[in-house]
């Protein structure tokens, strides 16, 4: 009988075990690459009436090999600047990103003016993969802080 | 050779062509045609950025006293445009000053010289360049150097924008990245792609 047990109780660990070990050494991948931020029509009108119109986050984060391509979508009826980047309405601005950093950008879609693109190297296999699949399990869009 | 394994290769190189077509730069969809820059250039030329249809246009934003990043950014497109080989010609380096009271037309053509007698430079009054910049959605700050009541610097966009053989503005590229890059970019738009 105990030994009946014991086989039991083995085998939801040995599942998780194998769980956690597929987590943290499986490759990353992804249909995507793409971070998307759509600025939507009407932000432009709702600021000149006074209204508060948050659509970036302060902060970026992105990952190497993950999603490290930065797409900001302009469905608003007046061109938005990004950083260096003048975005007409109804266009595409994707910058993909090669190496790890911050990366500062002034931006008239921010209500501060200000936003930031951290890039985080690719998680290693072991305990950095089986944290970042952990906290996208959590979070459907992880590169928001 | 296999099946599977003739299958594999097919797939891989697929792959691998697929990466090597996009641009390594922040490219734009769709395109939208490159605002027209028509000024005289600082060898005395007039210059019209429409009559350049045919090449690759790649303008630099910045200023002859800039210390940091514009010799740098000037340093890597030669050494681009050397790499490119015979392509080079279908490059075009436009540099557009954001300092128009100190970039006279003799000190901008010496500058440039010093990095390659191709590149074309620009200045103007200080509201035509004003316009240029409205136009590509670049800003240039004034910042007075500290102690002093007449050294300044200049805060400007420090990316390469890039203008396709059809005069559509594509691609923008970050400060700092290697003149492979470069001239992978513009071999891509060079191409028709």
């Amino acid at each position: 009988m105990k030994r009946r047990l014991a086989v039991l109780a083995l085998v939801p660990a040995t599942a998780i075990a194998a769980a956690l070990a597929w987590a943290a050494y499986a490759p990353i991948r992804s249909a995507s690459h793409d971070a998307l931020f759509e600025i939507p029509q009407g932000t432009w009108a709702r600021r000149m009436a006074g209204e508060k119109a948050e659509i970036l986050p302060d902060t970026i984060t992105l990952v190497l090999g993950v999603n490290d391509v930065l797409l900001l979508r302009n469905s608003d009826t007046v061109p938005q600047i990004f950083g260096p980047v003048l975005i007409m309405p109804g266009q595409d601005f994707r910058l993909p990103f090669e190496q790890a950093g911050e990366h500062p950008f002034a931006c008239t879609a921010h209500a501060s003016g200000q936003m930031t693109v951290v890039v985080k190297p690719t998680p290693l296999a072991g305990w950095q993969r089986l944290q970042w699949r952990l906290q996208s399990l959590l979070d459907k869009a992880p590169w928001r802080d | 050779m296999s099946r599977p394994y003739l299958f594999a290769l097919l797939l891989a190189a697929a792959g691998f062509a697929h990466a090597a077509d996009k641009l390594k730069a922040g490219t734009f969809d769709p395109p939208r045609e490159a605002p027209q820059i028509a000024l005289k250039a600082a060898d005395g030329k007039d210059f019209a950025l429409d009559k350049y249809r045919g090449k690759v246009v790649v303008l630099e934003f910045g200023y002859t006293s800039c210390a940091d990043v514009c010799p740098v950014s000037l340093a890597l497109l030669k050494q681009a445009r050397e790499k490119l080989g015979a392509l080079g010609d279908k490059l075009q380096v436009v540099f557009v000053t954001v300092d128009p009271r100190r970039d006279t037309a003799p000190k901008l053509k010496a500058y440039l010289e010093q990095f390659d007698k191709s590149f074309v430079g620009l200045t103007g009054t200080e509201e035509q360049m004003a316009a240029i910049r409205k136009a590509y959605g670049i800003s240039a700050t004034k910042k007075m150097v500290e102690g002093s009541k007449t050294e300044y610097t200049m805060g400007h966009s420090s990316y390469l924008y890039f203008i396709d053989p059809q005069g559509r503005l594509r691609a923008l590229m970050p400060f700092g990245r290697p003149a492979d890059d470069i001239v992978h970019d513009v071999s891509l738009l060079a191409r028709g792609q």
